[in-house]
């Protein structure tokens, strides 16, 4: 049986009073994309807080590698990219490499390699000396993945590493997940481009707090007789 | 070691952010040497005096006093009127022979100060002048008498010349000095405060902007999603910072000392330590305080709430006058225990031993702050 790397079970989180999260359930195996969609407020951030340790649950648990977080020495194994491109404008892409670089463990030794590396994967080789304020909103996302890509992780949590960039640069991204599915690393990804939905192995779908479905694009499509993951997004909303 | 790494960046982005190094370093200065100068103004005050029947000589005297200006009235009522509409500062009337009214205008303590001391070297000026006159009328009248009379003249001239060099030595310096002494001693007074005060003030403002920048672009959320232990981030900051507020401390004391002539009784080591030790509690409350701000103008409302209240209570103003239910305010604020500190380091030369509770309550203050923050920082990531 494949690696779990990650494994959400039965989670529960309140924010006030209000209830975010109810049971939810999530694994994230080797070698899998896990697409979580749903629309705002569903609860997305939440999952990806928790699964980092930032946020405890209320009720349930949540493993990454099989131990429970939060858990601040397995944050090493995960590569995590926020929405914003979080990067600090006044240094250098290289320094901001090896500033991440360092503050994920990678030993002084590695450091150089690792960042030559990451920056050939988004492409930035060349920008790399110049100051990050100088750069586009594309190559600040590659920067912010490339960030995440270092130490080479055995899982990513992405929190919709697509949004606001152009077309070419998207398919470059997602063609840099399915590498690293390949060599059996685990991602989760969020998003609400339901397109993207399509490419990932299997397809979560949260609404009010809840996975109301759990399966590849094509069972959901079968199960609730539509044409695409938007139809089986609207349909589980009640929309359509 | 991450905290290293973190206070290596933490300098490498301040050293090309030129403005708000500009405002650490050279903004305090600034500040000073604008103050100082304020305060020094007062040495320069001119006053203009009215006299009405005063005797010629007194005159020339208190008009050759430098920042002193003498007006002739021919009436009472038309001094009186002149001081009145503040054409001048005050009105000197001899009444009769070696009696004067004096009445001034008072609205610049300074200016009545001034007024005071050079009409007192003006009569005594004119009194030696007299003297001297009629010794030398007495010399002539003495002429051709027995030696040992001329002698003892001799001793006269010489006993009264003595007190007229010395007089009128003081009217000079006197004044210069009296108004001088006066008004640096309240700058020598409020100056340790107040340099206390822009460390304090700037390591405060910078810090929690940094660390808010940092909350609110992401980066600190990315920085938690790093096996990095929260100590090390506080520490990471703290020593950077720490290493800015040595720079800073260096030169607000040493333009303090050099270039505003401020005399330090004590070491100017202590004085720096000191100051070293409010900025790293300054730097561990501002980061504190940034926790509670959403944006950098929230940040902004903890000036007149948490900066502004230091200044008054650290010292600047007497507390002893106050109820003492707002005296013990100023025990809980960290500026009154280096506001302290540094008085007694630079007016009575205190050693750094002689300080222990000051430095003491300033090093629990960094440590409780401190710890705080780890604990501040567990809102965005458990463990």
């Amino acid at each position: 049986m494949t690696e779990k790397l990650l494994a959400l079970n039965h989670l529960v989180k309140s924010f006030d009073g209000q209830r975010v999260l109810q049971d939810v359930d999530l694994d994230v195996l080797a070698g899998q994309i896990v697409g979580l969609i749903g629309p705002s407020g569903s609860g997305k951030s939440t999952v990806i807080k928790t699964a980092l340790g930032m946020e405890v649950a209320d009720g349930g648990t949540a493993k990454v590698l099989g131990a429970t977080m939060p858990n601040r020495k397995l944050l090493g194994d995960i590569g995590y990219m926020a929405q914003n491109d979080a990067l600090y404008e006044a240094l250098t892409g290289q320094e901001n490499l090896a500033f991440f670089g360092t503050m994920k463990g990678v030993s002084k030794a590695e450091l150089g390699a690792e960042i030559a590396h990451v920056a050939k994967v988004v492409d930035l080789t060349v920008d790399l000396k110049r100051r990050v304020s100088g750069y586009s909103g594309g190559m600040k996302r590659r920067l912010s993945l490339a960030i995440a890509l270092l130490g080479t992780p055995k899982l990513m949590i992405l929190d919709e590493p697509t949004v606001g960039i152009d077309p070419a640069l998207r398919r470059q991204i997602w063609a840099e997940l399915g590498k690293l599915r390949d060599n059996g690393c685990g991602v989760l990804i969020t998003t609400h481009v339901m397109d993207e939905a399509e490419l990932v192995d299997e397809v979560a779908l949260l609404l009010a707090g809840k996975i109301m479905a759990f399966g590849t694009p094509q069972a959901l499509k079968t199960d609730y007789q539509v044409a695409t993951i938007e139809d089986v997004f609207l349909k589980a909303e009640g929309v359509a | 070691m991450r905290a290293w790494t973190i206070s290596k960046r933490v300098i490498k982005e301040l050293f090309r952010d030129k403005r708000t190094l500009a405002l650490m370093f050279l903004a305090p200065v600034l500040i000073m040497f604008l103050m100082k100068l304020i305060f020094a103004a007062s040495t320069t005050t001119e006053v203009k005096v009215a006299t009405v029947d005063l005797d010629g000589g007194i005159r020339t005297e208190l008009n050759a006093v430098k920042h002193v200006a003498v007006v002739k009235k021919a009436s009472v009522h038309a001094a009186k009127t002149a001081l009145k509409n503040q054409k001048v500062d005050a009105v000197i009337q001899q009444t009769k022979s070696q009696h004067y009214r004096v009445t001034y205008a008072n609205t610049d303590a300074s200016k009545t100060a001034l007024t005071k001391q050079a009409f007192k070297g003006a009569l005594a000026a004119n009194g030696t002048k007299q003297l001297k006159a009629t010794t030398t009328k007495l010399q002539q009248t003495l002429v051709g008498l027995q030696q040992q009379v001329a002698a003892k003249t001799g001793s006269q001239v010489t006993a009264t010349t003595t007190p007229k060099k010395a007089s009128t030595g003081n009217v000079m310096i006197t004044n210069h000095y009296a108004y001088g002494d006066k008004d640096t001693g309240f700058f020598d007074k409020i100056l340790p405060i107040l340099m206390g005060f822009f460390v304090f003030f700037f390591v405060f403002l910078i810090s929690g902007m940094a660390l808010l920048k940092e909350r609110t672009s992401g980066t600190l959320e990315r920085l938690l999603a790093t096996p990095v232990r929260r100590s090390e981030i506080v520490v990471g900051y703290m020593l950077s910072y720490g290493i800015l507020a040595v720079i800073q401390t260096i030169i607000i004391v040493l333009t303090t000392v050099y270039l505003m002539n401020v005399q330090i009784t004590g070491s100017l080591l202590a004085l720096m330590v000191v100051n070293f030790l409010l900025a790293l509690v300054a730097l561990a409350f501002g980061i504190l305080m940034s926790t509670f701000a959403r944006s950098e103008f929230q940040m902004m409302q903890f000036i007149p709430i948490v900066v502004i209240p230091q200044v008054f209570f650290s010292g600047i103003v007497p507390l002893d006058s106050l109820a003492h239910w707002v005296q013990n305010i100023a025990y809980i604020l960290p500026l009154t225990y280096a506001g302290d500190a540094m008085t007694q380091i630079m007016m009575y030369g205190t050693k750094l031993s002689g300080l222990g509770l000051d430095i003491g309550i300033l090093l629990v203050f960094l440590l409780g702050l401190t710890g705080l923050n780890i604990l501040g920082l567990r809102r965005y990531r458990k463990v």
